[in-house]
C-alpha cells in the first residue's frame, strides 16, 4: 500500500469535509466505548485481569526468543512448519512459496492485520494467485481497493449505500443483477458467493490472535466463522503472524481472551475462538493436509529493549482507537498506514520512519483514554511523547515549531525578563481586545484564531497585582 | 478556627496562563485557601511548569525550567495550583523527566508527593466545604483530562460545586472526553482541535446549563473561545472563581466593565 502519513493533515482535512465519513466515525463512540463499559463493569476482576496480561506479556517480551522456538518444535511435532521471516518480502515469499507448492489458483483469506501490512494481496495478485477476503468488512474493502480504516472493524468508512453499490457492480458476474438495500441481505449475497470460494480455494491464510508454544498451536477470534471455513476446507492452511503473539500455555492465552473481546466489542468472547493444531490426523473429521507458520518480525525484534517495547504488548483489539477523539474525528485512513488511532501514531513511526510519520504521535492532546482502556496498558500518550523528543533531536520538528519552544523556554527559565514580557502581553492582548473581551484575529496565534475567537487577558498579570499588594499590607 | 497549630503551609503554583490571562482564578484560589486554614506563599521565582516544552519534545528546556520550579518550592507541605494540568505535571511527569539522574531524585519525588490539583487539595486534604456562597444558575463542569484522568479528581470540585446556594449542577454528555485544547494542540492542528471542540460545546449546550466551569484554564479559554466564534451565550468561569464567591466577574472572553 501507499504509504500517505507524511500528508496526515491533509488526509485530515478531507476526511473533516466529508459528511460520510464524519457520519461514520462519530458512530464510533456511541457503539464500541459504551459496551467496552458495560462488559469491563460485569467482570469485577477486569482491572486486576489487565495488570496480569501487561505483566504476562513484559514476561514473553523479555523471554520472546525461548517461547518461539519452544512454540516451533511444537508445531513440529505436531506436523506442520515454520517459516521464520526478518522482513516482509521474506514473509512474502515465503507464502508465494507455500501457495505454488500447492499449485494454488485462489486462496481465501480470514481477517489479518499483519498480511496488510506486509501488502500480501497485491503481491499474490500479481503472481496469478487471485486472493480473496471472507471478513466481509475485508471483502467490502477489497471489492473497492482500499485498506481497513478501523483494525476490527475495516470498512467502517463505508456507508450502506456505497456497499449496495459495490455489491452491485461487482456481484453481477456471478448473477446477481439486483442491486440490494437491506443490510441482511447484502449479507446473504456476500455469504452466497463467498461460500463457493471457499469450497474452491486451494490455499487459506489467516493471521493469528495468539501461537501457543506449549501446543504449537494458532488461534483466531471471529464473529463470522470465515476463519474457520477458511482454515479447514482448503488442502493448505498458511496461518501468518507477527512473533509477538505468541503465549506460553493455553491457559495463558485464556487470560488474554477474556480481556480482547471485552476491550474490542465489548462481548464476553468473540462467536468464534478457533485453535489450529497441526494438519489434519487421520481420524480427524476435517482439517487441511498442510500447516504453515508464518513468523514475521519486519522491526518487531528492533523494539526489544527500547523505550517503545511496550507496543508489543498489543492484542490489536481497537479500543484505543474506538475511545479517542482524534481518531473519532479524522478516522482511520488519515494515519496513512496500517494501523489507525493511537496505536498507530505510536507504532507507525517505528515501522515507516519517523520523517515520514511525524505527525502522528503529534496528533494527540494527550487526553489519556487510549492508556486509561488499553487492556494491556500500554502507555500510548508516553511512546507518543517519546517519538516528540526524537523528532525534536533529530530535527525532523518543523524549525519555527523548535523556534518558537526555544524562545519561550528562554524566558520562561529567566524570572526577571519573563515579568516584563507577560506584563507587556496581558496589557497589549487587553488593549486589542477591547470593550468586546475577545480578538478576533492575532497572526502569531493564526491556529488559535483561525477556529475560535482570543479570549483577552484581564490586563495585569497576576504576579504584578501581587507583588503590589504585599508592598501595600507591608 | 484559626489555630496556628493546625494551619497547612501552602505554596500556591499560579500557572503561566492564569498569571497572564485571567489573575482572579489565583486569587480565587488565595480567597480559597485562606478560608481552609492554610498559609499561602506566592514564590516569587515561578513563571511555568515546563509542560509546553515537554509535550514538544524539548526535554532539555523541560528539564532546565523544572529544576527551577523545584527550587522555588522546595521546604513547603504542599504546592498547589488552579490546574490539573500543571499539577500533573509536577507530581507525575517531573519523575519521567529525571528518570536517570539520581541526584534530584530525591527533591523530585518530595515535591511530587506534596504537589495538588485545588478542588482536591480543599476537598481531600482540608475537607473544606464553601459556606454562605451564592451562585444562582445551572452549571455544567468539564473535566479535564489531566485532572480527570492522571490527577483522579472528578468527584471533588462537584462535591465543592454542591455546596454552593442557588447551583444546579447538570452533566453535559460525555463529559469526560477532550474539549480539544491539547496545548500548542489546538495551534498545530486547528481543523481537528476545532471538531472536538465543536462535539465537545454540542453536548455542554444539551444539558441546558447556563454556565459552563471547569478546573484548567487551557480548556476553558479553547471552550470559551470558540463559543464566542459561534456566537453562543454560556458564562465560562474556573471553578475557583465560583467557589470563591467570585461569579459575578465577567466570563472568558465577555466584555469587560
Amino acid at each position: 500500500m501507499q504509504v500517505t502519513a507524511r500528508r496526515f493533515k491533509k488526509n485530515a482535512h478531507g476526511a473533516l469535509q466529508d459528511d460520510n465519513i464524519q457520519k461514520a466515525f462519530s458512530k464510533v463512540k456511541g457503539g464500541f466505548p459504551i459496551a467496552r463499559a458495560k462488559a469491563a463493569g460485569e467482570l469485577p476482576e477486569f482491572d486486576a485481569l489487565r495488570d496480569q496480561a501487561r505483566d504476562l506479556k513484559n514476561h514473553i517480551l523479555d523471554n520472546l526468543d525461548y517461547y518461539l522456538e519452544y512454540f516451533e518444535e511444537q508445531v513440529l511435532l505436531q506436523g506442520g512448519k515454520v517459516h521464520w521471516c526478518s522482513s516482509y518480502a521474506d514473509a512474502r515469499a515465503a507464502v508465494l512459496e507455500i501457495c505454488r507448492a500447492a499449485e494454488a489458483k485462489t486462496v481465501t483469506k480470514g481477517k489479518s492485520m499483519i498480511t496488510e501490512e506486509m501488502a500480501l494481496n497485491d503481491h499474490l495478485a500479481a503472481n496469478g494467485i487471485e486472493p480473496i477476503e471472507t471478513d466481509l468488512g475485508e471483502y467490502i474493502i477489497q471489492l473497492a481497493h482500499e485498506y481497513p480504516s478501523h483494525i476490527i472493524a475495516p470498512a467502517l468508512h463505508k456507508t450502506k449505500d456505497q456497499v449496495s453499490d459495490l455489491f452491485h457492480q461487482h456481484h453481477e458476474k456471478y448473477g446477481f443483477s439486483e442491486r440490494l438495500t437491506d443490510p441482511q441481505a447484502l449479507v446473504n449475497e456476500a455469504r452466497r458467493i463467498l461460500r463457493d470460494k471457499y469450497v474452491a480455494a486451494d490455499v487459506g491464510i489467516t493471521g493469528a490472535n495468539f501461537l501457543i508454544a506449549e501446543t504449537g498451536s494458532t488461534v483466531i477470534v471471529t464473529n463470522e466463522g470465515n476463519g474457520d471455513l477458511t482454515q479447514s476446507l482448503p488442502k493448505t492452511h498458511i496461518a501468518v503472524s507477527s512473533i509477538e503473539k505468541v503465549v506460553p500455555t493455553l491457559e495463558d492465552a485464556s487470560l488474554f481472551l477474556r480481556l480482547l473481546a471485552r476491550s474490542a466489542t465489548g462481548q464476553e468472547m468473540s462467536v468464534y475462538t478457533t485453535f489450529s493444531t497441526g494438519p489434519r490426523r487421520t481420524d480427524d473429521i476435517d482439517g487441511p493436509a498442510n500447516f504453515h507458520v508464518v513468523l514475521v518480525d519486519s522491526g518487531r525484534s528492533d523494539l526489544l529493549g527500547t523505550n517503545k517495547q511496550d507496543l508489543l504488548r498489543c492484542l490489536k483489539c481497537g479500543a484505543c482507537m474506538n475511545h479517542c477523539p482524534v481518531y473519532q474525528a479524522v478516522g482511520g485512513h488519515s494515519y496513512g498506514w496500517v494501523y489507525p488511532g493511537p496505536i498507530g501514531a505510536a507504532l507507525n513511526p517505528h515501522m515507516v520512519g519517523l520523517e515520514e510519520a511525524r505527525h502522528l504521535p503529534s496528533a494527540s492532546t494527550f487526553c489519556g483514554r487510549c492508556e486509561e482502556v488499553c487492556p494491556v496498558r500500554i502507555p500510548l500518550p508516553k511512546i507518543m511523547r517519546h517519538w516528540r523528543e526524537e523528532a525534536f533531536q533529530a530535527q525532523v520538528t518543523p524549525k519555527p515549531e523548535r523556534w518558537g519552544i526555544g524562545l519561550w523556554a528562554f524566558f520562561a527559565k529567566r524570572p526577571a525578563l519573563y515579568r516584563p514580557l507577560t506584563r507587556f502581553a496581558a496589557r497589549s492582548l487587553k488593549i486589542m481586545g477591547g470593550r468586546k473581551g475577545v480578538i478576533r484575529r492575532l497572526p502569531l496565534l493564526k491556529g488559535w484564531t483561525d477556529v475560535r475567537d482570543f479570549p483577552a487577558p484581564q490586563g495585569k498579570t497576576f504576579m504584578e497585582q501581587w507583588k503590589k499588594q504585599q508592598r501595600e499590607s507591608r | 478556627m484559626t489555630d496556628p497549630d493546625t494551619r497547612k503551609n501552602v505554596a500556591l503554583f499560579v500557572t503561566c496562563l492564569v498569571d497572564l490571562n485571567r489573575p482572579s482564578v489565583a486569587f480565587a484560589a488565595l480567597r480559597l485557601l485562606e478560608a481552609a486554614n492554610c498559609t499561602i506563599v506566592v514564590p516569587e521565582m515561578q513563571t511555568c511548569c515546563g509542560q509546553i516544552a515537554y509535550n514538544s519534545g524539548d526535554k532539555k528546556s523541560t528539564k532546565d525550567i523544572a529544576r527551577a520550579v523545584i527550587r522555588a518550592f522546595q521546604g513547603f507541605d504542599y504546592v498547589v495550583a488552579p490546574s490539573g494540568s500543571c499539577a500533573g505535571m509536577i507530581r507525575h511527569h517531573y519523575a519521567e523527566l529525571f528518570e536517570d539522574d539520581d541526584t534530584i531524585m530525591v527533591e523530585v519525588a518530595a515535591l511530587s508527593e506534596r504537589t495538588y490539583e485545588l478542588t482536591s487539595f480543599l476537598h481531600d486534604v482540608c475537607g473544606y466545604h464553601p459556606e454562605g456562597i451564592k451562585y444562582p444558575a445551572t452549571l455544567t463542569y468539564h473535566d479535564s483530562c489531566s485532572s480527570l484522568r492522571e490527577m483522579k479528581v472528578r468527584d471533588q470540585p462537584r462535591a465543592l460545586l454542591s455546596a454552593v446556594d442557588g447551583l444546579e449542577l447538570r452533566e453535559a454528555e460525555d463529559a469526560a472526553a477532550c474539549c480539544g485544547f491539547g496545548g500548542t494542540f489546538c495551534l498545530k492542528y486547528s481543523e481537528i482541535s476545532e471538531s472536538m471542540v465543536d462535539t465537545k460545546i454540542d453536548n455542554l449546550l444539551k444539558s441546558g446549563a447556563e454556565t459552563l466551569a471547569a478546573g484548567d484554564l487551557g480548556c476553558l479559554m479553547n471552550i470559551a473561545g470558540r463559543l464566542k466564534r459561534r456566537g453562543e451565550r454560556m458564562k465560562v468561569l474556573h471553578v475557583a472563581e465560583i467557589l470563591a464567591g467570585m461569579g459575578d466577574e465577567p466570563g472568558l472572553g465577555e466584555e469587560s466593565r
